[in-house]
């Protein structure tokens, strides 16, 4: 009875969210939809990032490499072919994909299966590590695809990386995209192989001894994980419609892993959130760029001032909030109600003793 | 039951287990106890394949476990409470036993063992929705025990149960080995508090830098003139 009510509300929720959706997508000016697309992105690139990270507790900085390979392989299925013989002009394209071609649904599928897979490859040796050293292997992998992506012109069109991708990807696509990435990271997380993952992250000695496999569950969740990068990869060429190496430096990771951590480890709602107020606050800093008058100082234009706030911002909330802005707690239709059912007592409380 | 024979332990360069050979009977409590360092908790994670760098020859009902995988271990009915409260301290109580029984899929019996490590442990049901990492050292250890047994496992074995606990509250954990054994469970216990631990064991095993140098049953040991000195401070 409970479950079914739940399931009404989501429905209901969805409706809610597809009715936004479709007003954003036809009323709001170009600027404004980029952010939002930008924030959906990051929410697929956050919550898989959370599923290794935050659930797994593996420490993993190699989300910027998953993505540049699903946005190569996007971009390379979804170009006409027509288009890649005038573009590759350090090298010509070798076969078979200057004849390939597919849909948008099917690129994206088969980058988050082609990034899945490397991720499976390289997860096999690299978690047998732990903490800090993961961390520099898989940074180290995201280095590798990228040196990689630089030096094979004859597929990736090298340095000049590849333009002119068609601009597929809007509001429909990406919050789609991220709805049914949290649908099934959840379902994930709330399945006996998501406890397997949480006993891992707790403690992986009373893990192993009570029958959970560690390196299987580990390359699993890193597979899954690497998945939803290569997927989000995909929407993120046909956004900018221009991809180049330089685009998937550590920067690229660093974000996703700032929106992870100021969400909350463990919480898809966090990094949801999170995901957004990143996007949306760094573009509501660019006007302190320009230079800005505070009372009587004036302040001249500096370049880069807007990310030096920005960090500043940053270190303020970790220093209050430690655990992120929802510290591993999780959205539930109950604590929602809950929440209501508060918020309209007390309202009524205070209403009852001021008369 | 289990069948432990020749067996050699490798830390890099260390030997820490020099040929260690015995056995643990069936429904009987066995104990491991020695000093620091004497090889007690590495001949647990051995059995177990936690170490991997093992030689010699491990049986479980006549079948060689040596150095297979630890979930197949787990599987065959083995299970392990390991050193130090190892239980997952963001997760609850509640989750923390439905994880011991991972890998059982027997909805109805894993119901009725929930059953009997509530009246095992009461305290315990108490405490339910409570993160694990909020109880006290000793309801700690209990959840650690009480996790192992949800495996239902045909042989326990316990790393240091009473370690870092109030006196009485050995009592407690002695008196639940000695109740988890009626129920027909084997136990290999690993314990520093030598008295306690040689009071309730059937048989007994004194460890030495990686060889054993005593065995004997636990009323044995407890009168041995040499265990008395070593390790009972008499």
């Amino acid at each position: 009875m409970k479950k079914q009510k739940e399931k009404i509300c989501t429905i209901i929720a969805l409706i809610i969210l597809f009715i936004l959706v479709y007003f954003a997508q036809n009323r709001l000016d170009a600027y404004k939809i980029r952010i939002l697309n930008l924030g959906a992105i990051y929410v697929t690139l956050g919550v898989s990032l959370n599923l290794i990270y935050g659930f797994t507790g593996q420490f993993s900085l190699g989300h910027a490499g998953f993505m540049a390979i699903g946005a190569y392989v996007t971009a390379l299925l979804v170009l006409p072919p027509y288009y890649k013989e005038v573009s590759f002009i350090l090298e010509p394209l070798i076969w078979p994909f200057t004849v390939i071609h597919a849909p948008f649904i099917i690129a994206l599928f088969l980058s988050g299966l082609f990034a899945a897979l490397v991720g499976f490859l390289i997860g096999l040796p690299v978690l047998r590590l732990k903490g800090d050293y993961l961390g520099i292997a898989t940074l180290g992998f995201a280095e590798i695809i990228r040196v990689i992506a630089n030096n094979l012109p004859h597929i990736t069109n090298g340095a000049l990386g590849i333009k002119g991708i068609p601009e597929f990807t809007n509001l429909w696509w990406t919050i789609g995209v991220a709805v049914v990435t949290i649908y099934i990271i959840k379902g994930l997380i709330n399945s006996s192989y998501g406890r397997a993952l949480m006993a891992i992250r707790e403690n992986e000695i009373a893990a192993e001894v009570i029958g959970i496999n560690l390196t299987n569950n580990k390359v699993m969740s890193f597979t899954i994980s690497a998945f939803f990068a290569g997927v989000a990869g995909g929407l993120f060429a046909c956004l900018l419609t221009t991809i180049d190496p330089k685009a998937f430096m550590f920067v690229m990771t660093f974000n996703i892993l700032a929106v992870v951590v100021l969400g909350g480890l463990g919480s898809i709602t966090g990094t949801v959130i999170a995901a957004f107020l990143y996007n949306i606050f760094l573009e509501y800093l660019r006007p302190i760029e320009a230079g800005f008058n505070l009372g009587p100082v004036h302040f001249p234009p500096i370049p880069g001032l807007r990310m030096v706030s920005f960090s500043i911002l940053l270190l303020v909330l970790i220093l209050y909030k430690q655990r992120g802005l929802l510290g591993g707690i999780e959205f539930t239709w109950g604590g929602f109600f809950r929440f209501c059912n508060k918020l309209f007592s007390n309202k009524k409380s205070t209403e009852g003793s001021a008369s | 039951m289990l069948k432990v024979e020749n067996l050699n332990v490798f830390y890099g360069g260390i030997h820490a287990l020099k040929g260690v050979t015995f056995q643990v009977p069936k429904c009987k409590i066995t104990t491991l106890i020695g000093a620091n360092g004497a090889g007690k908790s590495t001949t647990l994670r051995a059995i177990c394949s936690l170490v991997k760098s093992q030689v010699g020859r491990i049986t479980f009902q006549d079948k060689n476990i040596t150095n297979i995988p630890t979930d197949d271990i787990v599987k065959m009915g083995v299970a392990m409470v390991p050193e130090g409260r190892k239980i997952f301290p963001n997760l609850s109580v509640k989750e923390n036993l439905d994880l011991g029984a991972f890998t059982r899929e027997d909805k109805a019996e894993i119901a009725r063992d929930l059953k009997w490590i509530y009246e095992l442990f009461p305290r315990l049901k108490e405490r339910l929705w409570q993160k694990g990492g909020t109880l006290s050292g000793g309801e700690q250890q209990m959840l650690a025990v009480a996790r192992g047994l949800m495996s239902r496992p045909k042989l326990l074995m316990l790393d240091e149960p009473s370690l870092g606990l109030a006196p009485l509250l050995v009592k407690d954990i002695i008196e639940v080995i000695q109740k988890i054994c009626q129920e027909g469970i084997t136990i290999l216990l690993v314990e520093q508090n030598a008295f306690a631990a040689l009071k309730i064991s059937d048989y007994a095993y004194v460890l030495e830098t990686g060889c054993l140098v005593l065995t004997g049953s636990g009323e044995d040991l407890l009168n041995d003139a040499k265990v008395k000195k070593a390790y009972l401070g008499e």
